[in-house]
């Protein structure tokens, strides 16, 4: 990237900044742009009247004990097949976790797509196989279509455990939080392309905060960052898309079609933040002979988060990851007792790789 | 967890395509992006392309992730 249009984004934010009559809390929402800015050192190198915090946007991260416990219980059972993308396989349940179960002798497979794991049941129908559902909006569209699929093919021993969560919910929750003093969010990339920038309208114009979607390399970041500052200067909160190459304001309608016709909204908790109504996604009415919540019984009675861990505050913004006792101590990438340890995008895991403060 | 990684539409066999991933081939659903054509970019996540994008920003993403990807090699 050439090193003189970053400087000139560096000086254009510090003029920028000087205007500023508080400090400002610029929050990320999507874990990739947390990776990208530590990697690129972005929060040490910007005035010190601009804050920049990490939110819950990183779905490894925010997937409760309870549920990842739920998952961990089906691997148990007789003649099941787990399916699930990588950035699971870590994430620590009550007593165990996937890697763990599968060290154990149980079948669980990482896939790529959820296609691979239809292609999975159909190579294998005397066994239930399950896939674990874990993203937002980027992710959904491809569980949707993939069970259209399923569907059309007659295809009886696919299942979906659905954890996905919606982002909108989330953020307006922490508009709210009197805790936390937002001034602006940097909107995810990838989730807006499926939604669109639209889906930002509700936080500009009811709880007044600016919202940029913006890319992931150096000079969209700066870029998106200048354009933050300005709207708070100028005092007209409004949605503005850096990220024009992938996102429009009105999203891929495709996939908003479908996510609509395989899912319904559900309240769901977010690990360490509590529940959020209407945050989750699982499976409506007409899909709901592929629910794996439907075929197997649980009991979780006993999930429990662990303890010490402080990843609800650094989900939340309320704490940096070196405010928690435990970070680079009890918790590292190696060893993680929290979710933001285990994924490469988790908070806690980008500030131990990039060593921020 | 949402990353699109960019790939060039080689053969289209209508849901899905043949994708160049700088060099590996893999069927991917175009499902997302009917009028995506043969030679032409995008962005895909699990195994779906999202978004059509041009071909420098292609080239600029696979160069970042190339980084990302040494540096993590490197721990
Ligand atoms: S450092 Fe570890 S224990 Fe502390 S909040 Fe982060 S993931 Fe949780």
């Amino acid at each position: 990237m050439d090193n003189k249009s970053i400087k000139k984004l560096y000086n254009l934010i510090n003029i920028e900044s000087k205007k500023l009559k508080n400090k400002i809390n610029l929050m990320e929402v999507c874990g990739t742009h947390t990776m990208a800015i530590s990697r690129f050192g972005i929060r040490s190198q910007l005035p010190p009247k601009v804050n920049l915090i990490s939110g819950p946007g990183c779905p490894v991260c925010v997937t409760p004990v309870s549920e990842i416990d739920k998952i961990l219980e089906i691997s148990e059972k007789e003649n099941v097949i787990i399916t699930t993308f990588g950035d699971m396989m870590r994430v620590p349940g009550t007593f165990s976790s996937l890697e763990e179960k599968k060290a154990k002798g149980k079948d669980i497979r990482v896939v790529y797509s959820p296609i691979d794991a239809l292609e999975i049941a159909k190579k294998n129908p005397d066994k239930k196989v399950v896939f674990l559902g874990v993203g937002f909006e980027t992710t959904a569209p491809s569980v949707a279509l993939t069970l259209k699929q399923a569907k059309k093919q007659k295809i009886k021993n696919f299942f979906i455990l659905s954890f996905f969560k919606i982002i909108i919910p989330p953020m307006i929750a922490l508009c709210m939080d009197k805790k936390l003093k937002l001034n602006g969010f940097i909107c995810p990339g990838h989730v807006s392309a499926i939604t669109g920038a639209k889906i930002y309208k509700i936080l500009t114009r009811k709880y007044k905060i600016p919202c940029v979607v913006i890319g992931f390399e150096e000079t969209d970041i700066l870029t998106g960052i200048y354009m933050l500052l300005k709207q708070i200067n100028n005092n007209k909160p409004e949605v503005e898309i850096q990220y024009k190459r992938v996102v429009t304001y009105q999203g891929n309608l495709i996939a908003q079609k479908i996510l609509k016709e395989v899912f319904k909204k559900i309240d769901s908790i977010w690990r360490g933040i509590g529940e959020i109504k209407k945050s989750g996604l699982a499976l409506s009415k007409k899909y709901s002979q592929f629910d794996a919540e439907k075929i197997f019984s649980f009991d979780i009675s006993y999930s429990k988060e662990k303890k010490g861990c402080r990843c609800g505050d650094v989900l939340k913004g309320i704490i940096k990851p070196v405010q928690c006792p435990l970070y680079k101590k009890k918790c590292t990438p190696e060893k993680p007792v929290g979710a933001c340890m285990v994924s490469s995008e988790g908070t806690c895991a980008a500030y131990y790789k990039y060593g921020e403060k | 967890m949402c990353l699109g990684i960019p790939a060039k539409i080689e053969k289209i066999e209508g849901d899905f395509a043949i994708a160049d991933f700088n060099g590996i081939k893999r069927q991917i659903s175009i499902q997302l992006t009917p009028d995506i054509k043969v030679n032409e970019y995008c962005l895909v996540h699990a195994g779906f392309a999202i978004e059509k994008i041009t071909k420098d920003y292609a080239e600029e993403i696979k160069r970042y992730l190339k980084e990302i990807f040494k540096e993590t090699e490197n721990g």
